[in-house]
């Protein structure tokens, strides 16, 4: 090696090379911390729900109702179970349906209309579902604090969710596949029903799953409208408040008793590891419908 | 052939186009009103609208005497006060309220929106940077797997973020945290001590912002992936290192989506309720004096109060708090739909 190009190799390296070696470093230090972060917020979210909820999981839980701030969870485990499937039994069809008009309509002013109103029903917070569940069910109407007013308050919330995902699934679904049905004779409602959805349902579903977890997690709007009870559900669907499980991590953390929290963190952690597991499994679903397309 | 069968040209793009709407609203001599199966999914998507609708319509006749008796005072002043709930019912400005009544909330106004503003600080950068890492750092094999970390924080029920607010973040940051950043950051006004017990405006808006993160970072990181192999490999090709060609070509192109989703997590954040209630200190009838201090925001006043206002025999109290929904509805409609037409618009072709 001849002595010129040594000394350009042990030539220090320049000011401006080695500015933008550490702006690199730490720019990327910085976005891996970021990223670090957020990890580290959810797996301690998770992990703090699991430490003081294990302890707490007994079978009292599911035998026995609550008594004031102490006894079981049985009320509350069937409140939300009622709630949740009760909602989502309102919700779907409806859902399904609506984004299957906004999907195959797209020319229609009023599709398009219908699918911007849905994103900003979206994003319309719980709560004013929840008055508006108080004021025209609860009050209006007359049914007082009850199941039938928290599903239909939960399935408004979440119709317009459904509806979107449901119309994002049907776009998914190649044209030849509609085409092929329309040239084979089938009406509007055979392509669409027995063709098109048996294509998308995995992407449908993961829509109506998604939902079931926002209603599974919701406080706010139940407390407008279902508000609490100590007692299993009676069989009404009006006229009876209902305990459910989001309500207990609410209010029985704030009670200044052991058995109190002990009921609140049960309940956190039964909420919260129905609703991870529905979003993960979803999150499964996906990707595999993704790297196996049905068609 | 059946002449209810709608007539079946092929669409002309793969996303559904316009071939059902063009077919229904150019083919006048098509029986439309005996598609039953047309009927019943607009029926359905018209649900939307009527929800809206109904919202508005509840909300604004049962605010009507609230508007009425608060007047434009109700955005202005700090007094939420249900007057004397022994006296009776007198008449102010023709309705019937309780001696002493008097509501206005730039307390619950303030406190919302400086939250939400804390929030969006601390999640746009935070969201962007970790969008970026798991786009262009973590190995192709991982990403999947460490994307759904952050996106699971979207799925953890707000009452549980509440849950771990109270447990863990506000005992943490009133002994560690606040008293050494009131230390520090003495010189910038609302920074200084007294750093007060940890719940208040600064947790509130960290909670919020982990809210809300996921949501700028799933759409980032898609917009990032979605960028143009050619457009980063000129920038490679120039001798820019991986991490300019992201500051400099990839992020700068991503401004619109940016302020899109900023948008949309902003709406999110104006309405939380559940965690904000439990980690706010839920303060009445005053502007906080720091970033340390109690707020309540509009979302969480609204539970909070509930009880008490439904003691009220006039009426009023609710009414009031129906006025808040009503606020929270129009902002939140507002807000989200400034934000839907800037994502749709920003979309990529």
């Amino acid at each position: 090696m001849n002595a010129s190009a040594t000394s350009a190799l042990e030539r220090r390296p320049s000011l401006r090379y080695r500015r933008r070696y550490l702006t690199n470093l730490l720019g990327w230090t910085f976005y891996g911390v970021f990223f670090a972060v957020l990890a580290f917020a959810l797996l301690d979210i998770i992990a703090v729900v699991l430490k003081h909820g294990i302890p707490a999981i007994s079978l009292e839980l599911f035998t026995k109702p609550t008594n004031g701030v102490s006894g079981g969870l049985l009320n509350a485990i069937i409140g939300t179970f009622l709630l949740t499937f009760g909602s989502l039994l309102l919700a779907a069809p409806v859902g399904i349906l609506g984004g299957i008009y906004v999907a195959e309509y797209t020319a229609s002013p009023f599709a398009r209309a219908a699918r911007y109103l849905s994103d900003v029903l979206v994003g319309v917070p719980s709560i004013v579902f929840g008055l508006f569940g108080y004021l025209a069910m609860v009050t209006w109407l007359g049914w007082h604090f009850s199941l039938l007013a928290g599903c239909i308050t939960l399935a408004l919330m979440i119709i317009p969710y459904i509806l979107r995902t449901t119309e994002l699934a049907f776009r998914g679904v190649v044209s030849e596949l509609r085409e092929a049905a329309y040239a084979l004779g089938a009406s509007h409602a055979k392509v669409t029903l027995k063709v098109i959805l048996r294509a998308c349902r995995g992407r449908v579903l993961t829509g109506v799953l998604l939902a079931m977890a926002i209603s599974m997690g919701e406080t706010a709007p139940l407390i407008y409208t279902v508000n609490w009870s100590n007692y299993v559900w009676g069989g009404h669907l009006t006229h009876e408040p209902v305990g459910y499980l989001t309500y207990v991590v609410w209010s029985f953390i704030n009670e200044p008793f052991d058995s109190a929290h002990a009921l609140a963190y049960a309940a956190a952690l039964l909420v919260t590891v129905f609703v991870l597991v529905i979003t993960t499994s979803t999150r499964l679903l996906l990707s595999r419908l993704d790297t196996h397309k049905p068609h | 052939m059946d002449p209810l069968l709608p007539v079946a040209t092929p669409p002309s793009n793969p996303d559904g186009g316009d071939f059902f709407g063009k077919s229904r609203s150019h083919s006048g001599g098509m029986r439309r009103s005996t598609d039953v199966f047309g009927i019943l999914v607009a029926t359905s998507a018209g649900i939307v609208p009527l929800v809206i609708l109904a919202l508005l319509a509840f909300l604004l006749y049962n605010a009507w005497p609230a508007l009425h008796f608060n007047g434009w005072g109700f955005l202005t002043g700090n007094s939420w006060n249900l007057g004397n709930q022994y006296g009776d019912l007198v008449k102010v400005r023709g309705v019937e309220v309780l001696p002493g009544a008097r509501f206005s909330i730039l307390f619950l106004i303030f406190g919302t929106l400086a939250s939400s503003v804390i929030a969006l600080v601390l999640a746009i950068p935070i969201g962007v940077g970790a969008a970026v890492f798991l786009a262009d750092a973590v190995p192709p094999r991982l990403r999947n797997s460490a994307s759904l970390l952050v996106e699971l924080l979207a799925a953890v029920p707000s009452v549980v973020f509440g849950l771990w607010g109270y447990v863990v973040l506000i005992p943490f940051t009133a002994r560690h945290v606040y008293p050494l950043l009131g230390h520090v950051l003495a010189f910038i006004p609302f920074f200084g001590p007294p750093t007060y017990n940890g719940y208040g405006l600064l947790t509130s808006g960290i909670v919020l912002a982990l809210m809300v993160v996921p949501l700028i970072t799933a759409n980032m990181r898609e917009a990032i992936a979605a960028t143009p192999a050619a457009l980063r490999e000129a920038g490679l090709s120039t001798g820019a290192t991986r991490f300019e060609v992201v500051r400099k070509i990839v992020l700068p192109r991503l401004r619109l989506p940016l302020i899109g989703v900023s948008t949309l997590a902003l709406g999110r954040a104006l309405g939380e309720t559940m965690a904000v209630l439990m980690v706010s200190g839920n303060a009445i009838n005053g502007l906080p004096h720091n970033v340390y201090s109690p707020i309540s925001t509009m979302a969480a006043f609204m539970v909070s109060q509930l009880d008490s206002a439904l003691q009220d025999p006039s009426g009023m109290a609710v009414s009031s708090i129906t006025e808040i929904g009503l606020i929270l509805l129009v902002l939140s409609m507002a807000v989200n739909g400034i934000a839907r037409l800037l994502v749709s618009r920003t979309q990529p072709r």
